[in-house]
């Protein structure tokens, strides 16, 4: 049952040298139950997609297109609307916990507030929530932990409690960016144990926003890849992973010296990706691009469906494996 | 000069900015062409004594029978230049002794920086009264008296830039090169900090108007019958009766403070965020 | 190596331990330093100026006469070579003793018993309003960010601060006296008016002690427009610094996860900005505190409000050393209490330091 469906989502910004669309024409669907990766460079637009479904857009950042959530549609929605959802049905974690939690207020402060605010239960059935929260999440001593202090406790263990704080009033949807980014190797690995539990004993669909191969691997079903605000390729994880059809998620995993790809970041490719408002025309991708051709320069480019789940942006399709002619899916 | 602003705030782009320098630019038109455009001597005493705002005299007349408007004028004289020279001489003065202090850093740094704290715990104002009294009762003793209260703020500011950047590696770099000290602090610091200090003293030019009338108000500062602004509000208390006499020359310093206060608002919005905010602090 | 004697070694723990009783002694150490330093300071930079207290504080006949100029000095041992005054004065100093004053030629420490409440009186009032309002203008105007409101706040504020005091005050007096008539007028009672028996020296609060409250409503009529006047500076600085706290903490990534909880933004104000807001207020608060002094020169000069502002300017210009030191000093120590309530508060606001500290 599809749970998101977003239909040519653009999103504009307002920068110093006039409005920039950090996101252009993205459309992607998430069901219920499923883990879908978000994966790109710095800039590619991952983290204002998941902003514009929480309706937490930066000062003056507009989102256009549809964004369906559950039989409601989001664009266009007051902040008021937002507020309604935000926290209860669709959540989201950041990416650095040590700056994400309040440093002043206890955990049970934060962990409660908006439970009581949208569920309206009392202070005591709060706090069993509470505890109950912080023992699925697995922090030690829970008793102790909500009277304590964010700067207590260690980065790994703030993020479990931002996990915790993101589901307490059992949203539908979650999303995490770069939930691991900041945090060691070692604690990575439990982390992401816990977010797949929880997708299991919930039925919790999941955004997981990140540049790390790794964390994809291990953890989603699906992957978007981005770049310059657009969908280069999606598909099964499996699939993408091994078996890359596009030319920047081909350079990006065969730039790793193990293509197994297990806890290894990803390796830029020659040259930069572009900044905000200085988009190439064409395919963004094209000067980096050693397949690119004349028709590369302008034009929006091709959309190749291969096999139902699966399908990449190129009117080049230059690792095309099947017989028919490279405009299959056209 | 627009790459030394980190984003593209630029000046031109508040208005206010504008409307202070359309401001200045007025007080300082004034006081270059006020025998040109003061309708009567600002000294002389020729015609009736407190009249009101007429068509004659826009401003009125004082208690010597002076135009006011005329006085006015000529007030942006004394005004501009001496503060701007106030604000100067506290620039330079707290600049050195805070590069001083943080560039020698240890015992050094530490006296100094204790000598500052016992400026910003002393009032300010009790001091400047004080020296401006003893050298005797002058607009530039006034100066003088400022001066000495207001480096302490110039000081910290750029102890705390040289401190910051003794820890930038461009610095390291110069020393290993073989840069002898005081090349080092002139001409690699130089350039980072006259920016901040730009921006701090044109956020302190206002103060410094502020702080220079009212030493003449208390007449410790310009003295009759030169036509200044702070004086000519104090002539006006002594006959609150007859609003024109302290009206205008305090409305005077109001719109110079503020278009000052404009202008260097909007200079420390230009600014990139890490020295805004270490102006701010 | 000899071996250290109990007391040093117990003081020396002191100094190097954690915890609240060692950071109060190190603050009121630190604090009696600070005070030496400034009367170092503030006697060198008397000395060093050429100006004469005699010649400032005898007319000019009594001047002229060697015999009288004599018998001054002598009486206030100026005719005693400088380190020798200093010393003298360190040592009244230490005793609590503040020395004669040369202008009104009485104890400075009755002086300053005389003036200091007036100045308080008005002060308090100031601070409370400008404190209050502060926080209260400078976050609508954060929240509101680059809306009417926030247009409006930013120029009033900066208009506050733009504004001479002392032309304020007469525009004020002018407005609300002489046209309104709202205002009682000069001073700090009625003419002829009985104050109230003395225990703080601040009329209002000695009337209410009193049960007085004729006396408590006429000396509050009185020190209201002075007060306002005061007020208007520190309200513009604190009004301008909350906006710039609160639209920092705004972007805080704290904030961020409040709102994403789809918390209201009346809540996400109250419980999530106004914590760290006030932290750095309070910290600005502290400091504005001595512009008051400033202000209160000028305003206590328009309204004839006998407080230390006007005794200070009578020091001042009469070279009168120990009244300068002597006000000097009640500055020093409000300002240095004022930076330890700060701390203290700081201490209560931020549960973080606190257990940072045990």
């Amino acid at each position: 049952m599809t749970l998101l469906s977003v239909r040519n989502l653009t999103v504009t910004l307002m920068t110093g040298s006039g409005p920039a669309d950090a996101v252009r024409n993205l459309s992607f669907d998430i069901e219920r139950g499923q883990i879908l990766g978000i994966a790109g460079e710095s800039g590619s637009g991952k983290t204002m997609t998941a902003l514009s479904v929480m309706g937490l857009l930066p000062y003056k950042g507009k989102a256009s297109g549809s964004i369906n959530f559950d039989g409601q549609e989001l664009v266009g929605f007051k902040p008021r609307d937002f507020r309604r959802i935000r926290g209860k049905d669709v959540a989201m974690i950041f990416q650095d916990p040590m700056t994400s939690l309040h440093p002043m207020l206890t955990i049970e402060t934060q962990l409660t507030e908006h439970l009581r605010h949208h569920r309206k239960v009392s202070k005591s059935e709060a706090r069993a929530r509470a505890l109950e929260l912080l023992d699925t999440v697995k922090i030690p001593d829970p008793k102790t932990a909500l009277k304590a202090h964010p700067s207590q406790f260690s980065g790994g263990m703030r993020q479990r409690i931002a996990i915790a704080m993101a589901l307490a009033c059992q949203p539908k949807l979650l999303i995490a960016d770069e939930p691991t980014t900041a945090l060691d190797v070692t604690v990575q690995a439990g982390i992401l144990k816990l977010l797949d539990e929880l997708r299991k004993s919930q039925n919790l669909s999941v955004i997981v926003i990140t540049h790390d191969l790794g964390v994809l691997s291990a953890l989603t079903d699906r992957i978007m890849i981005m770049y310059a605000g657009a969908e280069v390729e999606s598909g099964l994880t499996s699939q993408v992973l091994t078996r890359p059809r596009h030319p920047y998620t081909r350079g990006l995993i065969d730039a790793l010296p193990d293509s197994g790809a297990d806890g290894k970041r990803l390796i830029a490719i020659d040259g930069m990706p572009p900044e905000l408002g200085k988009f190439p025309s064409g395919c963004a991708f094209h000067p980096r691009c050693s397949f690119a051709r004349s028709e590369c320069k302008t034009g929006v480019p091709n959309k190749v469906d291969i096999d139902g789940s699966r399908r990449i942006f190129c009117s080049v399709d230059p690792f095309d494996t099947s017989d028919s002619p490279a405009e299959a899916g056209r | 000069m627009a790459s030394r602003f980190g984003n593209s705030n630029s000046i031109w782009r508040q208005p206010l900015a504008v409307v202070g320098i359309v401001i200045i630019s007025f007080w300082v038109f004034a006081a270059i062409f006020a025998p040109l455009i003061s309708p009567y001597d600002p000294l002389a005493q020729d015609s009736d004594k407190f009249l009101t705002p007429g068509s004659l005299h826009w401003m009125g007349t004082d208690e010597l029978n002076r135009d006011i408007f005329s006085r006015v004028i000529y007030g942006a004289r004394i005004s501009l230049p001496y503060s701007i020279l106030l604000v100067v001489l506290s620039a330079l003065l707290g600049s050195i002794i805070g590069g001083i202090s943080g560039y020698f850093g240890g015992r050094i740094d530490a006296i100094i920086m204790r000598l500052t704290d016992m400026f910003f715990a002393f009032p300010a104002i009790v001091l400047a009264m004080a020296v401006a009294a003893a050298l005797g009762p002058e607009i530039r003793n006034a100066v003088i008296a400022i001066t000495i209260v207001s480096w302490p703020v110039y000081a910290r500011l750029v102890r705390g830039l040289i401190l910051n950047a003794k820890q930038n590696d461009y610095v390291t770099a110069s020393s290993l090169l073989g840069s002898s000290s005081l090349r080092t602090l002139v001409v690699d610091l130089r350039p980072n900090l006259a920016g901040p200090v730009f921006v701090l003293a044109s956020l302190e030019v206002g103060n410094a108007l502020l702080l220079l009338s009212g030493l003449s108000f208390l007449g410790l500062g310009a003295q009759p019958p030169a036509a200044e602004w702070g004086s000519m509000v104090s002539m006006g208390a002594v006959n609150f009766d007859r609003w024109w006499v302290g009206l205008f020359p305090g409305l005077a310093i109001l719109s110079a403070v503020l278009a000052f206060n404009f202008i260097g608002d909007a200079l420390r919005d230009a600014l990139d965020p890490r020295t805004a905010k270490a102006l701010r602090d | 190596m000899k071996p250290v004697p109990a007391k040093v070694s117990v003081f020396r723990k002191i100094l190097r331990g954690t915890g609240f009783f060692p950071f109060i002694v190190k603050r009121v150490l630190t604090s009696i330093l600070l005070i030496f330093g400034m009367t170092f300071i503030a006697f060198s930079i008397t000395q060093l100026v050429p100006g004469d207290p005699v010649a400032a504080n005898l007319g000019q006949s009594a001047y002229s006469d060697p015999e009288i100029v004599a018998a001054f000095e002598k009486e206030f041992g100026l005719d005693q070579p400088v380190p020798v005054q200093y010393l003298r004065y360190i040592q009244k100093l230490s005793q609590g003793n503040l020395g004669i004053s040369l202008s009104s030629k009485r104890p400075v420490n009755e002086d300053l018993k005389e003036y200091f409440p007036a100045t308080l009186e008005i002060a308090l009032i100031a601070v409370v309003i400008a404190m209050f309002l502060g926080l209260v203008l400078g976050t609508l105007s954060a929240v509101t960010r680059d809306r009417l409101p926030d247009q409006i706040i930013r120029v009033v504020s900066l208009t506050g601060v733009s504004m001479p005091t002392f032309w304020t005050a007469l525009v004020f007096f002018y407005v609300f006296f002489f046209l309104l008539g709202w205002s009682p007028g000069t001073g700090r009672l009625d003419p002829g008016a009985e104050p109230p028996p003395q225990v703080t020296g601040m009329f209002t609060i000695d009337a209410l002690i009193n049960g007085d409250f004729a006396t408590f409503r006429q000396a509050f009529s009185y020190l209201l427009l002075p007060a306002i006047v005061l007020a208007i500076y520190a309200l513009g600085v604190l009004t301008r610094f909350t906006r710039a706290s609160v639209l920092e903490i705004l972007g805080n990534d704290y904030v961020r996860t409040a709102r994403a909880k789809g918390l209201p933004e009346f809540t996400v104000i109250r419980r999530h900005v106004l914590r760290p807001a006030l932290l750095a207020i309070i910290t600005v608060a502290g400091v504005s505190f001595a512009s008051l002094m400033a202000g209160s020169v000028l305003v206590e000069n328009v309204f004839s409000w006998p407080g230390l502002g006007q005794y200070a300017y009578r020091a001042a210009v009469g070279l009168d050393l120990p009244g300068i030191m002597g006000v000097s000093m009640v500055v020093a120590t409000v300002y240095i209490t004022m930076n330890l309530i700060v701390d203290i508060l700081y201490r209560v606001i931020d549960p973080q330091l606190r257990k940072a500290e045990q």
